[in-house]
């Protein structure tokens, strides 16, 4: 007789039965994996978001550095210079005095600021940051400097910011390992019990000369298919949930500081990852609850 | 073919199941396997097909060397075996045909192959028209003969069965054994083990006898004699 059948209609039969067979389990599987990948999805889009206005933001990485009005201009030259040198720092431009009033005079449409003298303006060096992380380090270095008398960063928005990244980030890596274990030991425990059931009928196989894979296929199909249904229902849930807050976040005051990442620009991404998630948590967990029944 | 050389087994609880038996089965041969409740029949039967392993000595079945034998060869070597339960083991919930289905997937047979195979079988055991059958809705007769159908399917070079007829009536004891033989005639070695001391006298086989874990007698055309 030869031997090349490959049986995979056969497992995916069985996995497919073996679900219905024991439902309420099965929907409970599928309940603990949409709600782990939803919390798990709900904290990496806020990341992804933070990062996203940090992008922003970096795109406005400045801060001016006022120069000792008795500095003559050989001496700003060389602070120009030494400013240039320090770590972080992308570009530096130097702005007058004069250059700096007539700035402020252009945003002014009150006659009484124009015969304002010059002296109530400072010169500066206008200084450009690479990465907004090290924005605090490089206002205090340049600061350190001899010839800088005071300096002025609106930082408090970019701290902010990074500050919420990086919790978010944190708390996203945190919750996807606690909920990535629980919903293993859920799928573990609904694959086990289904295995239990079946122990008579597992014990029959391996008398009968089923090798391990033969008997493991179908439970890893299950737990396969239970992970790909919590995937796909999760996403779904994910998008409904974040229209939602995406259509709030842009109808408020929050849409002037804040434009939130659209999710038609990382559905695919979102999928994929719940996908891959909810299949790698599935097959690792019938994997796991199927071994102890194996040994016959 | 069988062949236990000074086999010793030991459980973890101290229980000697086995005490030096020197066993030889040949291709083709019919015996029985005989001895009171306890005297290491069971024993005997789950170190044939590896759900068990000898403490020591040399456990050879089909030409596979059960003292030594890998882990992911012992289905293969179960390929050779077809095993009979006292409570056949069928699984409920499918069909006549589906037991027997799964076990000749278990080997990668074709649906071809077992369009053709299971038919052939099922005729064998006189059960062609409970194809579609569940085993909850058979006699208990019906049920052994679907067990050694399942058996049977996979065309294996032995049988192994155990107290084959120890849940059914008289007559239908007779005829299972009538069946076995029958089976044995077409050239599968078959190793029955029973209690049945009537059946045993009627076949008039070689019979192997097992006390405390020792053979006592083996007599080709013997009685039961315990």
């Amino acid at each position: 007789m030869k031997r090349r059948q490959t049986n995979l209609g056969y497992f995916v039969s069985e996995g497919f039965h073996s679900i219905f067979s024991h439902g309420l389990m099965s929907f409970a599987a599928v309940c603990m994996i949409v709600a782990c990948l939803i919390i798990m999805g709900s904290f990496t889009l806020l990341a992804l978001n933070a990062d996203q206005v940090m992008s922003q933001l970096e795109d406005e990485n400045v801060f001016y550095a006022y120069i000792d009005e008795t500095y003559t201009d050989e001496q700003i030259s060389e602070l120009e210079a030494q400013v240039k040198q320090i770590d972080n720092v992308a570009s530096v431009e130097f702005i007058s005095r004069e250059q700096a009033k007539e700035e402020y005079l252009a945003g002014q449409t009150n006659e009484l600021y124009i015969d304002m003298p010059d002296e109530v303006f400072r010169d500066r060096l206008v200084i450009h940051v690479n990465d907004l992380e090290k924005f605090s380090q490089t206002v205090e270095a340049v600061s350190a400097l001899e010839g800088v008398a005071e300096h002025r960063a609106e930082q408090d928005l970019t701290d902010a910011f990074i500050a919420v990244r990086n919790v978010a980030t944190a708390v996203a890596g945190i919750l996807i390992a606690i909920l990535a274990a629980i919903s293993l030991f859920i799928i573990a425990n609904t694959v086990r019990l289904a295995a239990f059931a079946r122990r008579e009928e597992i014990a029959i196989m391996k008398m009968c000369g089923a090798s391990d894979s033969f008997i493991r296929w179908p439970f890893v199909i299950e737990g396969m298919l239970l992970g790909l249904l919590g995937a796909l229902l999760a996403f779904f849930a994910q998008w409904g949930i974040y229209a939602g807050v995406y259509k709030a976040v842009m109808t408020s005051s929050a849409a002037t500081i804040v434009i939130p990442v659209t999710f038609g620009s990382v559905w695919y991404c979102v999928l994929g990852v719940f996908t891959l998630a909810g299949v790698l948590i599935g097959v690792c967990g019938s994997g796991l609850a199927i071994r102890r029944f194996l040994r016959v | 073919m069988i062949r236990m050389v000074d086999v010793y087994k030991e459980y973890d609880n101290g229980t000697k199941a086995i005490k030096g038996l020197n066993l030889r089965i040949d291709d083709g041969e019919f015996a029985f396997l005989v001895g009171p409740s306890g005297s290491g029949k069971s024993t005997i039967i789950k170190l044939l097909t590896a759900e068990e392993f000898a403490t020591k000595g040399r456990v050879m079945v089909n030409g596979y060397n059960l003292s030594t034998i890998k882990r992911q060869q012992i289905p293969k070597m179960r390929r050779t075996l077809g095993v009979i339960f006292q409570d056949f083991r069928l699984i409920d919930k499918k069909t006549v045909w589906g037991n027997l289905e799964f076990t000749m997937r278990i080997i990668g047979a074709t649906n071809r192959e077992m369009k053709k195979r299971i038919p052939y079988v099922l005729d064998l055991v006189g059960l062609s028209d409970k194809a579609k059958a569940y085993p909850n809705e058979m006699s208990g007769g019906e049920q052994q003969r679907v067990a050694i159908a399942r058996a049977l399917v996979n065309n294996p070079q032995m049988i192994i069965a155990d107290e084959p007829t120890g849940n059914l009536d008289p007559q239908r004891s007779l005829e299972i054994m009538t069946l076995l033989e029958r089976i044995n005639s077409m050239g599968t070695t078959m190793l029955v083990v029973t209690h049945e001391r009537g059946l045993v006298n009627h076949f008039s086989k070689r019979v192997v006898a097992i006390q405390n874990g020792e053979l006592i007698s083996d007599e080709q055309g013997g009685y039961y004699k315990l």
